[in-house]
C-alpha cells in the first residue's frame, strides 16, 4: 500500500465573507423585547446584527462567502478537491451543505462535509483542511463557515435574540508556494468540555438556542487566554509578534478581556462584532475578511484565530495573513 | 501563610483597575461594586476569575451574588483562606 505525497505546509491564500442586506438595529429589538441600545452595547458590545431573509438558507450564504474567496484566491474551482462546511444550523440533517455549496459553485465532485463544533467550528474546520493538504489527502481545500442563528432564536427572550445573528466566511486553504517556505496555518491547539454542554444548547429542532450567559462569560473569561498561548507555543510564534487576535465574535467584552490577557500589544483585535452580532462558526472569517479589506491587517503578518463555544469546543491556531 | 485585610485589599484594587479602569485608591472597604462603583455583574465575573487567580479562593457565581462591597469580598477571601 502506497501513501499520499505530502506537502511541506499550508496556508490560507484568501477570505471572503457574506453578510444578509436586512440590517436589525437594538432599537428595533427593544420594540418588541424589554431591552434597550444602552444595555445591549455595554453588556455584549452590539450596536446591530445582519437577519437572512426568510427564503435566505445557509447554503446560500455559503456559496457567497465561497464565491467571494475563491475569486480572491485566483485558484479557479477545478484546483478545489474538498469542501469542508462548518455550521451548526443547517437547513436539513441529510444530504449535507457542503456537496450543495460545491455544487452551486461549480466544484466538481469534491470531497464534501459538514462539521459541527458550534461556534469553534471554522478554527477545527481549517486544522481538518490544513492536515489534508499537508498529507496530500486535498490539494486545495474551500473551507466555510455559515449559519443561519435567526431560525434558532426565541425573539422574545432578550438574552439570546440581543447576540446572534446570521452571515458566511470563508477561507481557500492551499500548500505553501515553495516546499521551502515556512508554513501559513500553524498547528491547532483544541480540546473540549463537554461537562459545561448544559451551558449552551438547542434541545430539539422544536426548540430554540439557549445560553446560559454569565457561566458562558466566566468560562470564556478564565479558560480561553491560557488555550490561545498555547496556539502560540505550538507555532513558536511569541504573542509580542502578533499582527492581529481574532477571537470568535461571541460578546465583545468576552473579546476585550481575552485580549488584555495574552500579551499581544501589537495585535489588532477583531471587533466585528459590533455591527455583525455573533455569527458563530461565520464570525472568524467573516471579520478576517473585513479587516484584511479595510488594510487593518498587512499581508504576511501573523494573525492568532481563537474559536469557542457549545460544548465548550474550543481551537486556536495561528496564521499567515495572506 | 494567610492574607492580611490590607493585602486583599491592595489585590482587590489592582484587580478593580485591570478590569473595570476604576483607580484602585478608589477601591475601599465601605465601597458597593454596582452603585459606588459602577461595575456592572460582568465585570464582577471578571473580578472573581481575577481574584481566584490571585488569591487562589475561588467565588461561584451564587455566592457572588451576594456580595455587595468590597468589604464582603475581603471577608470571603479570608473565610475561604481560614477554611481551606
Amino acid at each position: 500500500m502506497r501513501l499520499t505525497d505530502g506537502q511541506a505546509g499550508a496556508r490560507v491564500l484568501a477570505f471572503g465573507g457574506y453578510q444578509p442586506a436586512r440590517v436589525v438595529t437594538n432599537d428595533e429589538l427593544s420594540q418588541t423585547v424589554d431591552t434597550n441600545d444602552e444595555w445591549i452595547r455595554s453588556r455584549v458590545g452590539i450596536e446591530s446584527r445582519r437577519i437572512a431573509g426568510p427564503d435566505e438558507s445557509v447554503a446560500d450564504m455559503a456559496v457567497q462567502a465561497g464565491g467571494k474567496a475563491l475569486a480572491a484566491s485566483g485558484l479557479s474551482t477545478s484546483d478545489v478537491d474538498l469542501v469542508i462546511v462548518a455550521t451548526c444550523t443547517p437547513e436539513v440533517q441529510i444530504p449535507n451543505t457542503a456537496a450543495t455549496v460545491a455544487k452551486r459553485l461549480g466544484i466538481v465532485a469534491p470531497g464534501a462535509y459538514d462539521m459541527n463544533a458550534a461556534c469553534a467550528g471554522f478554527c477545527y474546520a481549517l486544522a481538518n483542511a490544513a492536515d489534508a493538504v499537508r498529507t496530500g489527502t486535498a490539494k486545495n481545500v474551500l473551507v466555510i463557515g455559515a449559519e443561519k442563528l435567526s431560525q434558532w432564536i426565541d425573539w422574545t427572550d432578550r438574552s439570546t435574540c440581543i447576540i446572534f445573528a446570521d452571515g458566511a466566511g470563508a477561507a481557500v486553504v492551499s500548500p505553501v508556494a515553495d516546499p521551502g517556505d515556512a508554513p501559513g496555518v500553524g498547528p491547532v491547539y483544541w480540546g473540549s468540555d463537554g461537562g459545561l454542554a448544559d451551558k449552551i444548547f438547542i434541545k430539539d429542532r422544536d426548540s430554540f438556542i439557549f445560553q446560559e450567559g454569565q457561566a458562558v462569560f466566566r468560562w470564556a473569561t478564565s479558560a480561553l487566554a491560557p488555550i490561545a498561548l498555547k496556539a502560540c507555543e505550538k507555532a513558536g510564534v511569541e504573542p509580542t509578534e502578533l499582527a492581529a487576535f481574532i477571537p470568535h465574535q461571541a460578546n465583545l467584552r468576552i473579546v476585550e478581556a481575552i485580549a488584555r490577557k495574552i500579551g499581544a500589544p501589537q495585535a489588532v483585535v477583531a471587533q466585528d462584532i459590533v455591527n455583525a452580532g455573533n455569527t458563530s462558526s461565520a464570525s472568524i472569517p467573516l471579520a478576517l475578511s473585513r479587516m484584511i479589506e479595510r488594510g487593518e491587517i498587512a499581508s504576511g503578518s501573523k494573525a492568532l484565530l481563537l474559536g469557542f463555544g457549545a460544548g465548550m469546543c474550543y481551537a486556536a491556531q495561528v496564521i499567515t495573513v495572506p | 501563610m494567610a492574607l492580611t485585610e490590607q493585602e486583599i485589599l491592595e489585590g482587590l484594587g489592582e484587580i478593580v483597575d485591570e478590569v473595570a479602569g476604576v483607580p484602585a485608591d478608589q477601591v475601599t472597604p465601605d465601597k458597593t461594586f454596582v452603585d459606588d462603583l459602577d461595575i456592572d455583574s460582568l465585570s464582577m465575573v471578571e473580578i472573581a476569575v481575577a481574584a481566584q487567580d490571585k488569591f487562589g479562593v475561588e467565588i461561584p457565581d451564587d455566592q457572588l451574588k451576594d456580595l455587595k462591597t468590597v468589604q464582603d469580598v475581603i471577608d470571603y477571601v479570608r473565610r475561604a483562606e481560614v477554611s481551606a
